[in-house]
């Protein structure tokens, strides 16, 4: 007999993922809109993120709900735990892509074709690393989430590296400051995004595993481990 | 203390022990007496045949009919009535009512009260009250038919005498019905009528049977209320209404053991009487005995 | 998010209700609301159980109970003296703390309700039985096995039972007395999941000390605390933000 209850886990969990969907798809038209200087795409970004904002308070309201009604353990604690926190990491994914789409406005309105430097790579790895979190998270598969955790580095070493070149391209000709200075911001968000996708790879390693993985807590020996 | 309460244990084991063992042997003894003096005399014939010369020899068959008579009639009208009594006590009354405590005063009173008393009261009331009136009404006082120890009238004196035991037995065993069937029964939106009947009296059954078998075997020995109110030293013919007077067992025996001519010759047929009497008692506990059981396996399954 | 409001079922108006000198209920005032679940709690004694058995007058069973105030069912005051309480009962049904079955058989059991009202068809009889042993989610465990006796079921068992035989004279209101405190977890966690269905096609109204267990299966909760009424609210807001400092203390657990 499936219980209510389990009904309504089931139902946080697709809207979680209907969530994640949008918030792919937002990020994906956010960097098209750069890579293409395509400006209405990105007027459909900025829009769009309303519709990410109503699903996080929807979700807040079904975690509240169920916290305080069901008493939920084991098992379907971890869940809404890392729910409440993938919630939350999503609608900020959502945020920066709203950045990526100005900064991607701010491109088009010049007309010009920019020096894109390392943000095509950039885009490609977030993309994936994005995706694959969602997938680690709707399949439940801690290995794939172990994975992501991995191409962290490489997206803040291409941004460190993104930064150097930025600095180099204004001494060389001052005329591009601003340019500049919008490529820096680009690349940070998606530097962002990277991280918060890796924190929602970590929430999935917690529900999972019962393990605290950020920080690397596991080589604290004073960090309480949950068995 | 601790030092003697060993020592006190022991002794008052020992005393129920022996008082038991006492008690035991007087029933032994008295059945094994009775069993060894009236089983040669016991025979079919002796239970089929009436009474001849003079009681000296012959058989009880008038008595036992008019045992068995006197005992379906108390139970009739006993029974029913001590039974609706205890329901009205149990089910209907306030605690508080003056008239509920009224009736449970009469009710101990009237346990209490020697058979004799009732024997009287019988001969007074029913006899020469009720009867003589009944012919007047009936027959205007030209047939003394009513107006005479009969069948009728030691029914019910005998009932009377039973009552309490019946109201009592009833009683508990209504009380051991538990509450939340009642309940139950209620919020199903049943009337209190319909809770009796349907789930107390059902469920309190073996405590009615109980009740009745216990009132008749008192009953069935009971010899003093019928002494003036209907039982006879020889009839004849066995009742034909309930207007006739009949015979008895447990009276028999005792005309024959202080009246008889010849009390030796009688002896064997007096000891086969009582016979006769227990065995009628004991048969009749044990049907309740089987009763009970099987009413308490049907309400199980 | 705007709701229509809901249709109120059973409404009780400055109820007070005395046994000899204890003041039991102290001027309770509180609205059930149709096909919704209205949980009471509080601690022992505080007069919760004897607020429900007022609802379908099962308190006229005890002497020394006085009820003064309203109860409005359908507009008519249940205490009013023309009103007759059979009738009543069998629109206003009740489930009881600890199973009590008849000791008849479970087809008897649940007949037995349809039988005092004058239902003597079998056909008719073995669809009633049918009929409310499923609602009750018990029809699968025993339909091969109606003639065995009720008493012979497990308590969660027993307890459903009870609720087939109740629906089975097809109530309105159902009153429950705390109906899975008797009860374990799995048995607990069915009968919470059968009210959750009944609620579609009934009112419910259910006393329980267990709150968590109010939380997880009511819309309102009631809170009385010594007789009185201290809060009423959707339940969600009553385990997330009670108004008063009383509630807050006893569902967080903090009462002495």
């Amino acid at each position: 007999m499936e219980r209510r209850f389990e009904r309504e886990i089931e139902g946080l969990k697709t809207s979680l993922i209907k969530m994640a969907s949008v918030v792919e798809d937002n990020v994906a038209s956010a960097v098209q809109a750069l890579l293409k200087e395509q400006k209405d795409l990105a007027e459909k970004v900025i829009a769009g993120d309303e519709r990410v904002n109503e699903l996080e308070l929807e979700n807040d309201n079904t975690i509240v709900d169920l916290l305080a009604l069901q008493q939920p353990v084991a098992s379907d604690l971890r869940f809404i735990i890392a729910a409440q926190k993938i919630n939350n990491d999503l609608e900020r994914i959502g945020d920066h892509a709203v950045n990526i789409a100005e900064s991607a406005q701010t491109f088009a309105a010049t007309h010009e074709q920019e020096p894109l430097l390392e943000i095509p790579k950039m885009c490609d790895i977030a993309r994936g690393m994005l995706k694959d979190a969602i997938d680690s998270f709707i399949n439940v598969d801690p290995v794939l989430a172990k994975r992501v955790l991995e191409r962290d580095d490489e997206i803040d070493d291409l941004n460190r590296k993104t930064i150097r070149a930025v600095i180099e391209l204004i001494r060389t000709d001052m005329k591009s400051l601003e340019v500049g200075l919008e490529l820096t911001r680009v690349s940070r968000n998606l530097e962002r995004i990277g991280d918060l996708t890796t924190n929602i790879a970590e929430e999935v390693i917690f529900q999972v595993q019962a393990r605290v993985v950020k920080h690397h807590a596991e080589d604290r020996t004073d960090v309480h481990k949950i068995h | 203390m601790s030092r003697r309460s060993p020592i006190l244990g022991f002794s008052f084991m020992t005393a129920t022990g022996l008082a038991s063992l006492v008690i035991v042997s007087a029933v032994v003894l008295v059945i094994v007496d009775i069993v060894t003096e009236g089983m040669h005399t016991l025979t079919w014939q002796f239970l089929t045949d009436e009474p001849r010369e003079g009681m000296t020899a012959g058989g009880v068959f008038p008595a036992i009919i008019g045992t068995f008579y006197r005992v379906i009639l108390m139970s009739i009208v006993g029974v029913p009535v001590g039974t609706i009594t205890a329901i009205y006590l149990t089910e209907y009354a306030s605690q508080q009512s003056v008239f509920a405590r009224m009736i449970r005063f009469a009710v101990n009173t009237l346990a209490g009260v020697p058979a004799i008393v009732f024997g009287l009261f019988g001969l007074g009331f029913f006899v020469q009250f009720v009867g003589q009136n009944m012919d007047q009404v009936l027959t205007g006082g030209a047939d003394l038919r009513w107006g005479q120890p009969n069948l009728l009238w030691a029914s019910l004196t005998m009932a009377l005498l039973t009552l309490p035991v019946v109201i009592v037995a009833v009683e508990e065993a209504i009380r051991t019905v538990p509450r939340e069937l009642r309940e139950a029964s209620l919020a199903l939106g049943a009337t209190k009528w319909q809770t009796i009947w349907k789930v107390v009296l059902p469920n309190s059954m073996t405590g009615v049977l109980t009740g009745g078998i216990l009132a008749v075997s008192r009953g069935a020995g009971e010899v003093a209320p019928i002494l003036f109110t209907g039982a006879a030293y020889f009839l004849p013919h066995l009742p034909g209404s309930l207007s006739d007077q009949f015979m008895e067992l447990g009276y028999h025996v005792y005309i024959m053991a202080t009246q008889s001519p010849d009390v030796e010759a009688t002896r064997g047929i007096q000891y086969a009487t009582t016979l006769v009497l227990l065995v009628f008692t004991f048969s009749l506990n044990l049907v309740a005995v089987l009763l009970r059981y099987r009413i308490r396996k049907r309400l199980r399954t | 998010m705007a709701m229509t409001e809901p249709q109120i079922r059973l409404r009780a108006e400055n109820l007070n209700i005395h046994y000899g000198t204890k003041h039991a209920i102290k001027d309770v005032s509180l609205d059930i609301p149709s096909n919704q679940v209205t949980a009471f709690i509080g601690p022992s004694g505080c007069g919760k159980s004897t607020f429900l058995r007022a609802l379908n007058r099962m308190n006229d069973l005890i002497e020394t109970a006085q009820t003064t105030g309203k109860v409005l069912f359908d507009e008519t005051n249940v205490y009013d003296p023309g009103v007759d309480v059979v009738e009543l009962r069998k629109r206003i049904g009740m489930i009881f703390q600890k199973s009590n079955p008849f000791p008849k058989s479970i087809y008897e059991n649940v007949a037995y309700g349809p039988r005092i009202q004058g239902e003597g068809d079998k056909r008719k009889l073995d669809e009633i039985v049918e009929r409310s042993l499923q609602q009750a989610a018990l029809w699968g465990e025993v339909k091969d096995d109606l003639d065995k006796s009720g008493l012979a079921l497990s308590g969660g068992q027993q307890q459903r039972l009870c609720i087939a035989r109740a629906l089975a004279v097809e109530p309105e209101v159902i009153l429950m007395d705390e109906p899975a405190s008797a009860l374990d977890p799995i048995a607990t966690a069915k009968i919470e999941e059968l009210i959750f269905e009944l609620k579609e096609r009934y009112t419910i109204a259910i006393v329980t000390h267990n709150m968590q267990q109010a939380a997880r299966v009511s819309d309102r909760t009631a809170f009385f605390y010594l007789g009185e009424l201290i809060e009423y609210d959707e339940t969600k807001r009553m385990f997330t933000a009670p108004s008063k400092k009383q509630t807050e203390d006893y569902v967080t657990g903090r009462f002495g």
